[in-house]
């Protein structure tokens, strides 16, 4: 018996696995699912029901998936969605990227884009009113070929059935549907949560069957017909511009057909990828840096610490924490600083692009393929509808797929100019590593007071680091009074900008200003979970700073901050019980704990750690609880904790990008340290019930876990950690 | 021309003689299911098998598997069925973005023709050069004692 999934839709990959193993298919392969840039228009095979929905006469059913796919588990979520309402086997599901056009817009941003923890929340009515229209749409096809009432009819499973026994498929229905000109109805009832059998269950992975064969296609695995391989000799202060080069000894190389300049460096195409990146490494370049060769994280440190003392722009100003500063008693202060994170994916940056007189199509992981494809499209000086972008699999992409600049898509496009066969780029891990794209180095300033009573009374925090949104597209949106939003998220009390949330807390006097130092160098740029990854270690070390002053047990004062805001509190009061809060630890040990709200969903994580007098530690237990709102796949959500939880880690214990002289001093994975499994400490995950419209899960829980560690190690050792990574400062995660 | 055994098949290829054995898979035989994550062994996103044993295909040369037998994640569910390793990763819903997941799974097949029961500090031993930047470990970590159990019932081997 095979163990293999009975759908033959699903079984596809094997036949292209063994045709794969045979070797006899090479170039241009059929994949088992389309990565075509257009729906099939609706004809004789198939129909287009919806722009999310395509019913084939044999019963496949496709859903358009408008939001990228790179771990998320999004695939699964809106393909549950469908599949709720449209009374579909669940596993019978079919996905296929959905092309660039304007049906296909995040609802929440307006553009074709996956970030910000949104998808799951944006389409939440939409696909399912997609699913619901089009089961309307069957049932009154069904209706007129048997010429019954619709009351008559059941819907299950892919198929409709009459009360007397009769039943047709939904892709049966498809030539009645075009027969008669059928069109679904304007408006539909959606199913009540008491009524859902798919959404609100543990779902497991839609693409995982293709996940655990090797028949995934992720950008860097597109094949083309007449395809060439392309690696750039980047220089090493990024930023830099190429003066000339000698390419002698590259074109020495056998298999080494062409070597010309783009922006970014110099491309060597050739044959292979191996045969391109030993050309790219025969290169003699000759760069002008520009001016960025003198720029240094050390200096970018020293002079942010300088602005922090200076005042910035006015972020929130509730009650008069100035005022109170400068007349009481004891302020408490404290420094916070956080360096360049890289995003280090597993797959590295790769784009396959052929350019054409009148149009050029790519190949490409992206998130952000409405401003890629605009990006382009001037680059080239084509209309937008001219570019062509077939959207893949990503391995991994923690917000670097978001790319503002296009740059890992220019640099392809640029290759293929001039070329008559489409030309894929593969990054190195080096390149990777030093590609110019990470979290900004950032400085909190922290000052505080207590009250009578040991509780905080005032609160004054001033944020130094480069801006992400400034002057870019998303300036107009995330910039208010010149202060992006995202460098201050996560350290204001009531909501700003497009953030329709405050921190959970409410401490009397509470101020925050920020700083924007010069955008110079690389680029400051999302990273999983954005502004909280610096601002979520500030403001919640810093506020254990102020419990420990005031003698106050770290769970039991934010359960205090939060007596006005319920949703938060209760989801304190559930982690102090699971986490088994109150149970004395032995010495060496210690426990921590943060509550974050990110993207509208609050989160908490209480850890426990062992620290050796070397000060080498391990995480021992990590408890998390999340209130997203609808549980929508209690599963997917479970992996983006686990996932978050274990990204987070990573980078308190390890992670630093360094600049000297200009050039970042990482490379590859011996110096920007990845977690492994003997590190990783098994993660309790708890969902707070709801029946609240679903919020974001994606991100957050990657913020909580940094400060929590840091707060436990505290609790350890009475040694305070306000410089990161930790194994720079005296804590070492054990290997 | 260097011939390789990969999947049950003698293949000839025309790469130069240091090509990795990863970059003859992807770019001369079009298996992509292998893949490259850091080049210099210290991730096991290319992990294959040689004659039966997990190695790092990213730094070895083709010349020095000429004629060895080499398995890849495409041909583990070749005869039809998932092995053990690969139902147990179905089960546990261990992918994520799934990149190095082909790796892990070669990993782990290995791990567990060599110790058919390993202990969570085994697992751990054996899995810890195989990087997951999803934060798959802990699912990972199940799915190996799952394919365990399930290798010992009677079901399929790894």
């Amino acid at each position: 018996m095979s163990n293999l999934p009975s759908d033959p839709s699903r079984r596809t990959f094997l036949k292209s696995s063994s045709m794969l193993a045979t070797g006899s298919l090479l170039v241009g392969f059929e994949l088992p699912y389309s990565l075509a840039s257009t729906p099939k228009p609706s004809g004789a095979a198939s129909l287009m029901t919806d722009a999310f929905i395509r019913i084939d006469r044999d019963n496949t059913i496709t859903v358009l998936m408008n939001h990228a796919e790179f771990g998320n588990g999004v695939y699964t979520s809106l393909a549950m969605m469908v599949a709720e309402e449209l009374d579909i086997d669940w596993q019978r599901l079919q996905w296929e990227a959905a092309p660039t056009e304007p049906q296909y817009y995040s609802p929440i941003f307006g553009e074709y884009l996956t970030a910000g923890s949104v998808s799951t929340a944006g389409a939440f009515v939409p696909m399912r009113t997609a699913g619901a229209k089009t089961k309307a749409l069957l049932v009154q096809a069904a209706s007129l070929l048997w010429q019954s009432d619709a009351t008559q009819l059941t819907t299950n499973a892919g198929w409709i059935t009459h009360i007397d026994g009769r039943r047709v498929s939904y892709g049966g229905l498809i030539k009645v549907i075009q027969d008669h000109n059928l069109e679904p109805p304007k408006t539909v009832d959606l199913k009540p949560t008491s009524a859902f059998s798919v959404l609100g269950f543990p779902k497991k992975r839609i693409e995982a069957p293709e996940k655990v064969t090797g028949q995934a296609v992720f950008g860097i695995d597109i094949k083309r017909p007449g395809m060439i391989y392309g690696a750039v000799a980047r220089p090493p202060v990024y930023g830099s511009r190429v003066i000339a080069f000698d390419d002698k000894a590259a074109r020495a190389i056998p298999g080494v057909l062409k070597v010309k300049a783009i922006d970014a460096g110099v491309v060597v195409l050739a044959k292979d990828y191996w045969t391109a990146s030993k050309g790219a490494k025969a290169l003699t370049v000759q760069w002008d840096d520009l001016g960025l060769g003198q720029l240094s994280t050390a200096a970018f440190t020293k002079d942010y610490r300088a602005l922090s003392k200076t005042e910035g722009l006015l972020a929130e100003d509730i009650g008069d924490a100035k005022g109170l500063h400068a007349t009481a008693s004891a302020v408490h202060e404290a420094v916070y600083e956080m360096p360049y994170l890289a995003h280090a994916t597993m797959e590295p940056m790769n784009c396959t692009a052929q350019v054409f007189d009148d149009r050029c199509e790519i190949w490409v992981g992206t998130q952000n393929q409405g401003n890629d494809r605009t990006v382009v499209a001037k680059m080239l000086g084509l209309p937008e509808t001219s570019v062509v972008i077939h959207r893949t699999l990503m391995g991994g992409t923690f917000g670097r797929r978001a790319s503002k600049t296009a740059d890992f898509i220019t640099d392809a496009v640029q290759a293929a100019q001039g070329e008559t066969v489409p030309v894929q780029i593969i990054w190195s891990r080096e390149e990777d590593i030093r590609g110019g794209h990470y979290r900004p180095l950032f400085v909190h300033r922290l000052r505080g007071s207590l009250d009578a009573e040991g509780y905080p009374a005032s609160w004054h925090q001033t944020a130094v680091g480069q801006s992400i949104m400034q002057d870019t597209k998303h300036d107009p949106t995330y910039m208010v009074r010149d202060i992006d939003i995202y460098s201050v998220d996560g350290c204001l009390q009531e909501p700003f900008g497009v953030f329709p949330y405050g921190t959970a807390y409410k401490i009397p006097h509470h101020r925050v200003e920020s700083h924007n130092p010069p955008k110079v160098g690389v680029h400051p740029h999302e990273w999983r979970a954005v502004g909280h990854t610096h601002t979520g270690i500030a403001y919640e070390c810093f506020l254990d700073e102020l419990a420990h002053l005031g003698d106050k047990d770290p769970l039991a004062l934010r359960l205090h901050l939060t007596r006005d805001n319920n949703r938060m509190h209760q989801l304190l009061l559930r982690l102090k019980a699971v986490s088994d809060w109150d149970q004395p630890l032995a010495t060496g040990r210690g426990r921590g704990v943060a509550a974050r709200v990110y993207s509208v969903s609050p989160i908490a994580q209480a850890v426990e750690v062992t620290v050796d007098r070397d000060g080498s530690f391990t995480v021992d237990r990590v408890v998390c609880v999340v209130d997203c709102g609808f549980a929508v796949n209690p599963l997917g959500i479970e992996a983006q904790i686990q996932g978050g939880v274990m990204l987070g880690l990573n980078a308190v214990a390890y992670g630093a990008i360094d600049l000297v002289a200009g050039q970042v001093q990482q490379s590859n994975f011996h110096d920007y340290r990845p977690l492994r499994i003997n590190q990783m400490p098994d993660v309790e995950v708890h969902i707070m019930q709801s029946d609240a419209p679903p919020t974001g899960v994606g991100e957050q829980a990657t913020t909580p876990i940094a400060p929590a560690v840091a707060n436990a190690l505290f609790h350890a050792t009475g040694k305070r950690i306000r410089q990161f990574p930790l194994d720079r400062f005296g804590f070492t995660l054990k290997a | 021309m260097i011939t390789i055994v990969v999947n049950d098949e003698a293949r000839t290829v025309s790469a130069s003689p240091d090509t990795p054995l990863l970059w003859v898979l992807r770019d001369h035989l079009h298996l992509t299911g292998t893949k490259y994550g850091c080049g210099i062994s210290l991730c096991g996103a290319c992990t294959v098998h040689l004659n039966g044993e997990a190695v790092r295909s990213c730094t070895l040369p083709v010349s020095a598997v000429a004629d060895q037998r080499v398995e890849t994640i495409e041909h583990l569910a070749a005869g039809g069925d998932y092995n053990a390793v690969q139902s147990a990763w179905l089960e546990e819903d261990v992918a994520q973005c799934g990149y190095c997941q082909s790796g892990q799974i070669m990993a782990a097949t290995a791990l567990l023709n060599n110790n058919p029961s390993p202990s969570d500090a085994e697992i751990d031993a054996a899995m810890a050069g195989h990087i997951c930047r999803c934060g798959t470990y802990q699912k990972i970590r199940a799915a190996i004692h799952r394919a365990a159990k399930e290798t010992k019932r009677g079901g399929p081997s790894a």
